[in-house]
């Protein structure tokens, strides 16, 4: 089968790819434009690690077909930290010891990022809820939660600050 | 060797400083197994048996070959046909025929998910497309799954050579049951005769998987002259190596394997399952070939462990003294003998001083996946058992369950069931930990219940290589050949910084493939921090002794009378008291004039690592309507020596309950009565998410090990053994029902309160 | 004389069954020359196999480890994990 030419918008840039049509967006995001901080730890939809956002919405790369993707805007890990910077997500991450393998925490901080995009307050219940898509086996999820509601909490701040 | 443990003051370790490595796991830019990328490599994949149990009668390849695209195709008669070995890689014997034929089968397909065929192509549906024209003629025999029906004389036979070891004496017939092992003290009739109060219990666990989030994954390179390279993702690249060369026939000097990060371990990547074969395709192709699993065969033909049969009885004194216990073991070995059934013995009673005892073990070889390990391998099933046993002792007796552990708690002096006599261990101190917490004396609300359960793990040293080499501005690298699953680098960084006398930020660790450090067993057993933080230390300790040489040297003295403190060498002597201290750097700036670069490596087999206790409290509250069990309050104390890095020890504890919980709850291998496995994915084997949790409570009980240089034990392991009882126990108290078979799912549940309703 | 104690059932097909005996030898290598002499084949099993608790301090692959006179050795199964 012939591949198709896909063009897209990751993480701000244009970016083209080639793709079977029956490839993932995962497949083509790693594969193809070698961005392999979204990972495949299912493939089915079940563990979140392939996490992304397309168009403002909160997808599992692994289900999505690549030429999907055509004419849309998709924002990967990658490019979470802007200009050298850590995203407060990222930083509370780091600081709660939030990761220990670290194959989780590219998708649970999509993820996270996605939540605290629409609702800045979130209660302990509703993140859990909200990250129930995203498997750790690592951390029991105590310090992910806690790193979540601080995160939370000091972009509360910014944003009154600003 | 400096002793840094009577130093009142450490500053380094203890804190929680940022992990070295963390910046590149939150950007995504930490290479996993499956992250690697080689030009001109190739897809390999897997063809696998269909059937639990077959003989292969014949599998035709030509076609497969004959497709466009298709660059190697082997079985495998392309592998070395390897007698039965022992042989010791990492850390325990294996069988290298069980370890090549659980890689690749030869003669039977042993369970359904067994690999039979291998390709390697241009692209992922050519390797699709070339699997599906290999053609296996199989004669399907009969299989056995269960536990205690494969060790039926009327059950299939997977092993014509398996005899049964242990027995008194060589028996006639081959059989399912690899091994039967035995362990015990006093008279154990003596012993009932003398109890007041008997009680009994039959209970049962599934198969589990470790079910780390990264599926196995590598990619291997064998050039025309024979150089081979491996890049995956494991808990030891020298593992890695020694298996390659064994199982292909090949010199270890001939491999190098750099080890990738890696997504997760948990015992399941102590072992080989792609990289022999990767290798083995490069080789055949002459290209680079990458080779990644699904989940679905990762459920299939990794891990798990052991399904289980656990039998106990216990006899008490009134006054809660137990006199007696009788364990018997039964545990799945999967397609090869070598469950984790002796470790279960050994572990099952660690943790109670009882004169007349017996723990009788069998390890019997089913039509399932070779089980790997799983964190302390063994122990968890065998803690259900007994944990619960004494749980409804202490109900029968009015006691406390706590007061009754303490009764009967080990103490340092005493001697273990297993053997040894315990020293310098803290068991008391965490059942105390627990009595003390609030949690414990907490109301419960309706429909709840609470359970303690207590667990034991030996925790081990073993052989570690580290170096460190100070830069020429006095900051440091340290090198291991430990891949670190859990936030290992940090704690080796601040073992060095805190000997040298430099901040942690100015030392970076990290994990060296074959070639650039000497050997290290792999990352297991708990022994990472406790034995590679040994080499470690006693190499950070090396440069300072060379370093006070050096400060000798500049300033013209003898190195007794140059003192290392706070990271900067200190002239003793009073005849130069203008002298200002040299730090690290400055000593570094002159190192060409005083003898060249600074750099010292140590390699050991570090010995007398302790052994942890952890004791651990749950509450859970049952929906009465669904079934469902919901963990409410969780509380886990344990004595971990000396915690270099309290929030990752934190973490080991946290991810050991909720695994446990997952084991607990939810978590089992289901097969179907063609011995197919049901679930073989997430969506069905459903490990504990987010929302199934609370808020674990991790109690950090320290009493420090003397035999290493800052007081560390071995945690990783400890913490997933009495979770499936501590859950146990909380639904019979809620439930004022026990329930021997796990998981607690919500059916079972819901037939025990229909049961009480009616 | 050093006190060898088996802790459990392995190993005792060497033994002719016997659980505990005392040995002559101040390290471990010579406790498993001492051990294959007077048990053929037990010493290279034990290497093998079985790990030492010197007074309770678990040592394993340890030639070189030394013993008192009144040491207590128990071999016990090597362990691994996860
Ligand atoms: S890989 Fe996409 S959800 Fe698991
Ligand atoms: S940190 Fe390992 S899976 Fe989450």
């Amino acid at each position: 089968m012939s591949k198709r030419h896909i063009s897209t918008t990751v993480n701000g840039d244009a970016a083209e790819f080639l793709a079977e049509p029956g490839a993932t967006l995962l497949d083509a995001l790693r594969d193809e434009l070698r961005l392999t901080g979204a990972k495949e730890g299912c493939g089915s939809g079940d563990c979140g690690a392939c996490s992304v956002m397309v168009d403002g919405r909160l997808v599992c790369a692994c289900l999505m077909l690549a030429p999907e993707a055509e004419g849309r805007r998709i924002e990967t890990i990658e490019g979470m930290a802007q200009g050298g910077r850590l995203h407060p997500l990222q930083q509370k991450f780091l600081e709660h010891a939030a990761l220990q393998c670290g194959f989780c925490t590219p998708g649970l901080l999509v993820a996270a990022k996605a939540l605290l995009d629409q609702n800045p307050d979130p209660s302990e219940t509703e993140v859990r809820y909200w990250l129930a898509g995203n498997l750790c086996r690592c951390t029991g999820y105590d310090k992910v939660i806690r790193a979540v509601m601080d995160a939370a909490a000091d972009l509360r701040q910014v944003r009154r600050a600003s | 060797m400096t002793d840094v443990m009577d130093r009142p003051a450490l500053k380094v370790v203890g804190t929680r400083p940022i992990r070295p490595d963390g910046v590149d796991k939150v950007t995504g830019r930490a290479q996993f197994g499956a992250d690697f990328h080689l030009p001109g490599m190739l897809v390999g994949k897997i063809k696998r048996s269909p059937h639990a149990h077959a003989r292969i009668v014949s599998i035709d390849t030509r076609k497969a070959r004959a497709l466009a695209g298709v660059k190697a195709v082997i079985t495998a008669a392309d592998l070395p046909d390897l007698a039965s070995q022992e042989y010791e890689a990492g850390e325990s014997a294996s069988n290298l025929r069980d370890l090549s034929q659980n890689c690749m089968a030869r003669d039977k397909a042993l369970y359904q998910g067994h690999a039979l065929a291998a390709v390697a192509a241009v692209s992922a549906q050519v390797a699709d497309e070339a699997l599906d024209l290999i053609e296996v003629v199989y004669e399907v025999l009969p299989h056995v799954i269960d536990v205690e029906a494969a060790m039926e004389p009327s059950a299939p036979v997977l092993h014509a050579h398996l005899f049964t070891e242990g027995l008194a004496e060589r028996p006639a017939t081959a059989s399912n049951i690899a091994k039967v092992n035995r362990l015990g003290r006093g008279d154990l009739e003596a012993g009932f005769g003398e109890a007041d109060v008997v009680v009994q219990g039959r209970y049962t666990t599934k198969a589990v998987h470790q079910g780390y989030i990264e599926p196995h994954a590598c990619v291997a390179q064998v050039s025309q002259d024979g150089q081979c390279q491996v890049w995956s993702s494991s808990q030891g690249q020298f593992m890695v190596r020694t298996y390659c060369a064994k199982i292909l026939g090949l010199e270890i000097a001939d491999i190098r394997v750099t080890p990738a990060e890696i997504g997760g371990g948990f015992g399941g990547k102590t072992t080989v399952y792609l990289e022999p074969l990767a290798l083995a395709l490069s080789r055949q192709s002459g290209h680079p070939v990458k080779m990644v699993m699904t989940r679905e065969e990762v459920f299939r033909a990794t891990g798990p462990t052991s399904g289980a049969v656990i039998e106990v009885k216990l006899g008490a004194k009134q006054d809660g003294t137990i006199v007696a216990a009788d364990v018997v073991l039964k545990y799945q070995a999967g397609a090869f003998p070598g469950s984790p059934v002796g470790a279960g013995s050994m572990t099952a009673l660690a943790a109670y001083d009882i004169p007349n005892v017996a723990i009788t073990g069998y390890d019997v070889v089913t039509n399932s996946p070779k089980v790997a390990a799983y964190r302390a391998p063994g122990a968890p099933i065998s803690a259900f058992g007994v944990e619960s046993a004494i749980d409804d002792l202490a109900r029968e007796l009015g006691m406390d369950p706590i007061v009754l552990r303490e009764k009967n708690g080990v103490v340092s002096g005493v001697k273990a069931v297993y053997g040894p006599t315990y020293r310098d261990i803290g068991y008391l101190e965490t059942l105390k930990a627990i009595k003390d917490h609030p949690h414990y004396a907490a109301p419960l609300g309706p429909n709840q219940g609470r359970g303690v359960a207590v667990g034991f793990w030996f925790n081990v040293g073993g052989e570690s290589t580290a170096a460190v080499h100070v830069n020429e501005d006095g900051s440091a690298v340290v090198v291991t050949g430990n891949p670190d699953i859990g936030g290992s680098r940090a704690s080796m960084a601040m073992m060095a910084a805190e000997v040298l006398g430099l901040p942690v930020e100015q030392v970076r660790p990290i994990v060296a493939d074959t070639a650039s450090i000497g050997f290290s067993m792999l990352t297991g057993g708990s022994r990472t921090t406790f034995a590679t933080g040994m080499a470690v230390t006693q190499a950070a300790g090396k440069i300072v002794e060379d370093v006070k040489r050096r400060a000798a040297l500049i300033w013209d003295t003898t190195v007794d009378k140059v003192a290392w403190e706070s990271g900067q060498a200190v002239c003793l002597d009073a005849t130069k008291s203008a002298v200002k201290p040299l730090t690290l750097a400055a000593i570094a700036a002159q190192a060409g004039r005083t003898g060249g670069p600074i750099s010292a490596e140590v390699s050991l087999n570090a010995q007398g690592a302790g052994p942890g206790f952890a004791v651990h409290l749950c509450d859970v509250e049952i929906d009465r309507e669904t079934g469902h069990v919901t963990v409410v309050r969780y509380t886990a104390a344990q004595d971990v020596g000396r915690a270099i890095h309290p929030a990752y020890v934190e973490g080991q504890i946290q991810g050991g309950v909720a695994q446990g919980v997952g084991w607990a709850l939810n978590e089992e291998y289901i097969f179907d009565a063609d011995g197919q496995m049901e679930n073989a994915g997430f969506l069905d084997y459903r490990v504990p998410v987010a929302s199934d949790l609370p808020m674990i409570d991790a109690v950090l009980v320290e009493v420090p090990n003397p035999r290493h240089p800052f007081g560390a034990k071995g945690v990783g392991e400890a913490p997933i053994v009495p979770p499936l009882a501590a859950v146990a126990n909380a639904v019979r108290d809620a439930l004022g029902v026990r329930m021997c078979d796990l998981p607690l799912s919500p059916p079972k549940i819901r037939a025990v309160v229909d049961g009480l309703a009616s | 004389m050093v006190h060898v104690v088996l802790a459990g059932a392995d190993g005792r097909e060497f033994t002719g069954g016997e659980g505990a005996f005392d040995v002559e030898a101040t390290s471990v290598r010579r406790l498993i020359l001492a051990l294959d002499q007077r048990f053929p084949g037990f010493g290279d099993y034990v290497e093998r196999r079985m790990a030492f608790a010197i007074d309770g301090v678990i040592h394993q692959d340890a030639y070189g480890a030394e013993l008192a006179p009144d040491s207590e050795v128990c071999l016990i199964p090597k362990i691994g994990g996860g």
